[in-house]
């Protein structure tokens, strides 16, 4: 599967892009996140979530879109 | 009343809702970035009563964005300058300024006397403290966070709603996310994400259009996209913060919760050039570390010590295993004493990675 994935906030600087396009033969939120740390090592180091279907989703569901967004939190104010 | 004129001619609004706004009680977690423009709305509606509490003191650097703020505002507490100005922008309401920390100690008393919160802090720690107090409190959270060029909103448990611990369940790692002192921010961002935060407050009380509860809008003002995202609402997490409802007041306050602290491993340490070590350990504590030539400055006279300070050289704090140093570099950051690191490792290991270094280094020692 091809999947389309966005970075929001450091993320973005840590992979280097805000979105980027994946290959990805597994089917677990799990899966994709071992897979893209591979890529992208120091994303293992960063506190975020990740949604699909505009949906914010644990590690144990499964993808069904091709669209994954990875979001961290903020500090500032 | 013509003040409120522009509101009570809305349909949707009218005198009845103009009431409602001046019934409200709202308490603004923060007056920097995100609580300057939530407050000046809020005020400027005529929500009858407005808390403010912040502790810290206005910095040049606060100006570009936080625009109750002027050159003449240097120097002074926050929360109380924003009473000042907000009370020349509308008389007719109740500004209370709370020039002091929230702390688990004060939230919960403080949270009972508003109907709904509002989140402006520039740090983890609040955060995630002003979210568990609203949940003790059963009080609605408007959410805003910034990042660069991109921010959030939501707002939490509000009727029934998901927190932001159902979002982030635990505070990032320490020093893992910048705020904005240290990584720079667009000036009118804050203004965006502080405007949708009063605009939230304001549907929360008139009973308007759908509120931002569920949900968590990413917004980047570099390509104007916005993205929505649902909350899912974790019973479970909201139940281990009821659970500590009790205890809540006694939970001892994370250190140094307005900023992140530096922290150097002595390999980094040792790359540096130009650096001044520092061992904030009691005078007796042993073992010294006499190989890094440090000043001796125990913890407990740092403030008074400030003179020995070399501003020029980088500094690099230690004590005994790590705690201490953070500390040392939290109170030289509140003297604007910069470039200083906490040393990650406690005094043996230093000794343990000099010795391990000398050996490498002359192998007949070995």
């Amino acid at each position: 599967m091809k999947l389309t994935v966005k970075y929001f906030g450091l993320l973005a600087e840590v992979t280097q892009c805000s979105e980027e396009q994946f290959k990805f033969s597994g089917t677990l939120i799990s899966e994709f996140l071992e897979a893209i740390y591979l890529k992208h090592p120091k994303l293992k180091e960063k506190d975020f979530q990740a949604a699909q279907s505009n949906e914010i989703v644990s590690k144990n569901t499964k993808i069904t879109q091709a669209e994954i967004v990875l979001l961290p939190p903020f500090a500032g104010g | 009343m013509n003040r409120y004129n522009r509101h009570i001619i809305l349909s949707e609004i009218g005198q009845k809702g103009q009431d409602k706004l001046s019934k409200a009680k709202v308490l603004v977690v923060g007056a920097g970035g995100l609580g300057c423009p939530v407050l000046q709305y809020l005020a400027a509606a005529g929500i009858g009563t407005l808390g403010i509490i912040d502790f810290d003191i206005v910095e040049e650097s606060n100006l570009q964005r936080q625009i109750l703020f002027g050159s003449s505002s240097i120097g002074k507490n926050k929360a109380i300058l924003a009473k000042q100005r907000l009370t020349d922008l509308n008389n007719t309401i109740t500004i209370n300024a709370y020039p002091k920390k929230l702390t688990h100690k004060n939230a919960l008393g403080l949270f009972k006397n508003y109907d709904i919160i509002i989140d402006g802090t520039d740090n983890f720690a609040t955060r995630y403290l002003i979210n568990d107090a609203s949940i003790i409190t059963n009080k609605p959270l408007v959410y805003g966070a910034i990042y660069k060029f991109e921010g959030q909103v939501s707002v939490f448990n509000y009727q029934n709603s998901a927190s932001y611990r159902c979002l982030f369940p635990t505070p990032p790692k320490e020093g893992t996310i910048p705020n904005c002192s240290e990584t720079g921010v667009l000036g009118v961002l804050p203004g965006i994400i502080g405007s949708m935060q009063a605009n939230e407050v304001l549907k929360i009380i008139l009973g308007l259009g759908n509120v931002l509860s569920g949900k968590l809008l990413c917004y980047n003002a570099l390509n104007n996209q916005t993205t929505t995202l649902i909350i899912n609402k974790s019973e479970a997490e909201i139940n281990k913060v009821l659970l500590k409802k009790e205890s809540f007041y006694k939970t001892i306050e994370e250190l140094n919760c307005d900023f992140y602290i530096p922290e150097i491993s002595i390999e980094e340490a040792f790359k540096k050039k130009n650096i001044q070590f520092i061992d904030v350990r009691e005078h007796d504590e042993l073992p010294k570390v006499e190989a890094l030539n440090p000043i001796y400055i125990p913890l407990s006279e740092l403030e008074n010590s400030l003179d020995k300070i070399d501003s020029k050289k980088e500094k690099v704090i230690f004590c005994q295993v790590g705690i201490r140093s953070k500390t040392a570099v939290s109170i030289l950051h509140k003297h604007n004493i910069n470039k200083s690191y906490s040393l990650k490792e406690g005094a043996f290991e230093i000794l343990e990675y000099l010795l391990k270094q000398e050996k490498l280094y002359n192998p007949e020692n070995a």
